[in-house]
């Protein structure tokens, strides 16, 4: 019943609606929860003033696995939504197959070249032109911690990856689980990933985790990597399997636990829970990646329609996206920071201060470097190919060797 | 037989049924408890121990304020959007699985048991195998993301286990019977619409309990080929306590459990009876 | 004409089922086949390249861990699901007090998602906030169940899950089966001297054949689409250590565009159950009507 009134009433309201324009979005994505469910209905009510109305086909789990799937079902149906939730190189392969839609117009009215940083305008053309427009960039290679349990523990906020294994011990000593941790494959993965960039830098990051160069990863790097990665088995609880990720953040918030490794959404928990940054809470770059950052963009793409309105309504929802009011909602939402440049960061706190510093100083040294956890690097088969080896080596025994092997194998076979 | 081996055996089984039966209904418990248990007694306390003070406001969050994604009008809507999915799969489903039952006991013709048997193997086939192919052929028929289009693909799907019900239960039935009727000058339709359908009632109840819970549990074609404002309830469930951010609110998700499990489990508890007694029928005697 | 149309109607009213049949399980099945020799990823695309994928396929360590976790699963959820469902049905059976609410009681799992039971189980086995920490909490501070959380036990916390959530329906039928044994025959068993359990062995189980026919193939049929529960109890970890063939394929097909690796891995997981189905198939439909 509730849903047939506001139907009605938001019908009513497009009805009196004085703006000219119109047309329906309908658009598939994976937020369902709490703030980022908040955001996309600002998104809504912006577009709803602009007399565009909004179908919501929202589908969570797994990271956007199960909207995949519907994506995929209805573009093969020839019957996809107006706009999409997808990332990275997914909009590459998504133009390759010929089934988005220009935004190009918009892009050069609105000048997005000049907004946007050129690792993320990149992302969202394919065949020069704009397909998608980005919402927010996320930091993945964050480290956070209870300040609190590093004093009780008498350790000291780890740097690179070698201190982070004695201060580890500390805390473990000291009675804590010194690495909240979700055993979950992105989670693992996301762990992996820091461990790469710190232990390997930028560079090596880039050659053999970005470009899959298969020398790059039979070296002694990728076994030290590995060896590090593995080193981590003892720091973390014998409950993690299974476990989502903010409910391993709880555990740093509530002092069982030392630090964990999570990217920038982390800080929602926090905020959510009360805490400071830099009183009650650190953030920190991850060992050894104070000068890097490890990005993920989220995006919407925008597929081909045959029909005009939808065109029309396509574009004024890219346009809302980059309008500054929705990426400092957005952004402050949802942990990250916003995706277009020169915004006013006042309303922002601490973490974002140091996140949007971060990002404009390593993208002068070769430090910005894009997420092969969070799907910004490499296909879906190579990713899912990292993630198959990190999550089974981390979760069994196997020695560093057998880890650098089995990876090798499975990114050959992925290609 | 003494009267205290007998005793102890009854003693034996009776500790058994019990036993397994607080097995069986552990979970239901723990979902139903922690429904009414506000977040902080959930952190704090037993999983098994009884809340406090009975809050439901855990429940109304769930029927018709939490979020599913945009929308935050709960589970309600999706729940009537599944009644309207459910309700014709169900019918159609099971009326063509009684006329095809019918044919296969009564009406065999030569291949009529091949038929039946690659019916069979047919439903093995895993169902995320025929996502994409289907999604062509329901754009193809101009189905694609509509109510239609997926009850279409429920009763397609179903109608193998429906068949396979209605056939077990009318081949235990003698096929004098179908001779006598048209001896009698009956036809095909008025077989099945005289003698046939009178006695089915139990078997109906068995095919339509089954394909309720099929139906109603689905959530991959649901999310697949249901279009936006049509998803089914397994959809919406699944968006609610999936969330990743600001807390898992576990009361809000057991009672979003529970309310999308309540009308299969009524309709376990009210047909539940007839269920094994529909069972009996064909149970055997084929 | 009227005749001939009359004796044509039985196969007129099974056309429709024959024809969606044909199309939409055979036609998908030869369809996936087809794909399996493809090279697509994101989406079909209908490039042959033979039996490439396949090699890939048992090149792959993560598909055989998911097809010895189906050989596990498939053997205990059927066994435990038919002797569970067996022992319920025969204490059922012996006249006992509350029959209906008990009844009820073994059967209500089934009626509910198998995403619902997953979040129970996930719950009542993590050894933080379930049985673990309960027993623990009555004193007994050594007590350990973590098989959620342990690599090589894992998948057979799917069993438990999936047992719970099924045996009811199969109680249900071997009931029914029970009900329908003629008294006269278990009466003269006993005259005969036959104790309790051996007429149950020798007397009634031999007549319920064909519900252990009937209960093996809905068993079947559950096992391989325990898709779902593997997703929300475990979600196939840890690591991918309880990952089942429809999970991997599923993964491979859909998030990680590797779609004919996906359509390969399906065509080898139905061959098998095909191979392992039709010969029992075969044989119970053409011994006798089921």
């Amino acid at each position: 019943m509730n849903f047939k009134l506001s139907a009605l009433a938001a019908a009513t309201a497009l009805a009196l609606s004085p703006v000219t324009q119109a047309g329906e979005v309908e658009v598939l994505h994976y937020w369902t929860s709490g703030g980022e469910a908040a955001s996309v209905n600002y998104l809504k009510d912006k577009l709803a003033s602009e007399g565009v109305s909004w179908s919501d086909f929202a589908v969570a789990g797994g990271g956007g696995e199960s909207a995949m799937t519907v994506l995929k079902s209805r573009a093969i149906s020839g019957n996809p939504p107006t706009a999409a939730q997808i990332k990275g190189p997914s909009i590459q392969e998504w133009g390759e197959l010929g089934f988005l839609a220009s935004i190009n117009d918009v892009a050069e009215r609105d000048n997005w070249d000049e907004l946007l940083p050129s690792v993320v305008s990149d992302v969202m053309k394919y065949n020069g032109e704009y397909v998608a427009a980005p919402v927010n960039v996320h930091r993945v290679n964050w480290l956070w911690a209870n300040p609190e349990v590093f004093q009780k523990a008498g350790a000291s906020i780890p740097t690179t990856w070698d201190d982070f294994l004695v201060q580890a011990q500390k805390l473990k000593d000291a009675g804590y689980i010194a690495l909240a941790h979700g055993g979950q494959a992105w989670q693992d993965a996301t762990v992996f990933e820091a461990v790469v960039l710190g232990v390997g830098g930028p560079e090596y990051y880039q050659q053999a985790f970005v470009e899959s160069n298969i020398q790059a990863l039979d070296s002694d790097t990728t076994r030290k990597v590995f060896e590090t990665f593995g080193q981590l088995r003892q720091y973390i609880d014998t409950n993690s399997p299974g476990r989502d990720w903010n409910v391993a953040t709880s555990m740093v918030i509530n002092g069982e636990a030392g630090m964990q490794i999570m990217g920038d959404w982390a800080k929602g928990e926090f905020t959510v829970a009360n805490k400071q940054p830099g009183t009650d809470y650190v953030c920190v770059a991850a060992p050894g990646t104070s000068g890097s950052f490890t990005f993920n963009v989220d995006s919407f793409a925008y597929f081909a329609q045959g029909d005009a309105d939808k065109t029309s309504a396509q574009k004024a929802m890219a346009s809302a996206i980059l309008s500054t009011d929705f990426q400092e909602v957005f952004n402050l939402n949802k942990g990250s920071i916003p995706a277009r440049l020169g915004m006013d960061r006042s309303a922002f706190d601490a973490c974002a201060h140091a996140s949007m510093d971060a990002f404009v100083s390593s993208s002068q040294t070769g430090g910005l470097v894009p997420s092969f956890a969070h799907g910004m690097a490499v296909s879906e088969a190579i990713s899912g190919a990292i993630y198959d080896t990190a999550t089974n080596y981390f979760n069994s025994t196997d020695s560093a060797e057998q880890g650098v092997q089995q990876l090798i194998a499975a990114i050959s076979a992925a290609q | 037989m003494t009267q205290s081996k007998q005793l102890m055996g009854r003693a034996f089984i009776y500790s058994l049924l019990l036993g397994f039966a607080i097995i069986y209904l552990a979970p239901l418990y723990v979902m139903l408890v922690t429904s009414f248990k506000d977040i902080e007694e959930i952190r704090t306390g037993n999983i098994l121990a009884l809340p406090n003070t009975l809050n439901f406001s855990a429940w109304s969050k769930a029927w018709s304020t939490a979020c599913t994604g945009g929308d935050c009008h709960g589970l309600a809507p999706y729940f009537w959007n599944s009644i309207r999915i459910v309700v014709p799969s169900l019918v159609i489903s099971t009326l063509i699985g009684a006329l095809n039952g019918y044919v296969l006991a009564q009406w065999q013709f030569k291949g009529s048991n091949f038929l039946f048997g690659a019916l069979l193997l047919g439903c093995f086939i895993p169902f995320q195998v025929i996502l994409l192919p289907m999604a062509k052929l329901l754009a193809w028929v101009g189905l694609a993301n509509t109510v239609p289009g997926l009850v279409s693909v429920h009763v397609i799907y179903g109608v193998a286990f429906t068949t396979l019900f209605f056939r077990n239960y009318y081949v235990a039935i003698p096929n004098e019977l179908v001779r006598a009727a048209r001896l009698d000058g009956a036809g095909f339709f008025a077989i099945f619409w005289h003698v046939f359908l009178p006695m089915s009632t139990p078997i109906f109840v068995v095919t339509v309990i089954w394909q309720f819970t099929q139906i109603w549990n689905d959530f991959l074609f649901g999310v697949v080929y249901s279009g936006p404002g049509t998803q089914p309830i397994t959809v919406a469930l699944n968006n609610l306590v999936n969330t990743s951010v600001g807390g898992k609110q576990y009361n809000v998700d057991m009672a979003a459990a529970i309310i999308a499990a309540l009308p299969t489990l009524v309709v376990y508890l009210l047909a539940g009876k007839y269920f094994v007694r529909g069972l009996t029928a064909g149970a055997v005697k084929g | 004409m009227l005749r001939y149309l009359e004796r044509s109607l039985p196969r007129l009213v099974l056309a429709p089922t024959a024809i969606a049949m044909f199309v939409c399980m055979y036609g998908f099945i030869a369809w996936t086949a087809g794909l399996s020799l493809t090279k697509s990823r994101m989406l079909p695309q209908w490039e042959f390249v033979g039996f490439d994928q396949y090699a890939r396929l048992f090149a792959n360590p993560r598909w055989h861990v998911a097809l010895d976790n189906l050989l596990i699963f498939i053997a205990l959820f059927i066994g435990i699901s038919l002797v569970l469902g067996l022992l319920l049905a025969i204490f059922l059976d012996r006249k006992v007090r509350a029959e209906g609410t008990l009844r009820t009681i073994y059967l209500y799992p089934m009626a509910i998602s198998f995403v619902v039971t997953g979040t129970a189980w996930k719950w009542i086995l993590n050894p933080g906030l379930g049985i673990e920490k309960l027993v623990r909490d009555m004193g007994f501070s050594n007590f350990e169940f973590r098989w959620l959380v342990e690599q090589d036990m894992a998948i057979y916390t799917i069993v438990i899950a999936a047992v719970w959530q099924s045996s009811g329906f199969v109680m249900a039928m071997f009931l029914a089966g029970l009900r329908g044994v003629d008294e006269s025959l278990i009466k003269a068993a006993q005259l005969d001297g036959a104790s309790v359990i051996q007429t149950y062995w020798h007397v009634i189980l031999p007549i319920m054949k064909p519900v252990f026919f009937g209960a093996v193939v809905i068993l079947s049929h559950i096992a391989i689409k325990s898709f779902d529960l593997v997703q929300a109890l475990t979600g196939g970890g840890p690591g991918y250590s309880s990952d089942l063939p429809a999970n991997f394929m599923y993964t491979f097909a859909f998030s990680r565009a590797q779609m004919g690796l996906g359509a390969a891995s399906a065509m080898v997981m139905l061959a098998g159950v095909l191979a392992i189905l039709v010969p029992y198939l075969y044989s119970e439909l053409r011994t006798k009507k089921v």
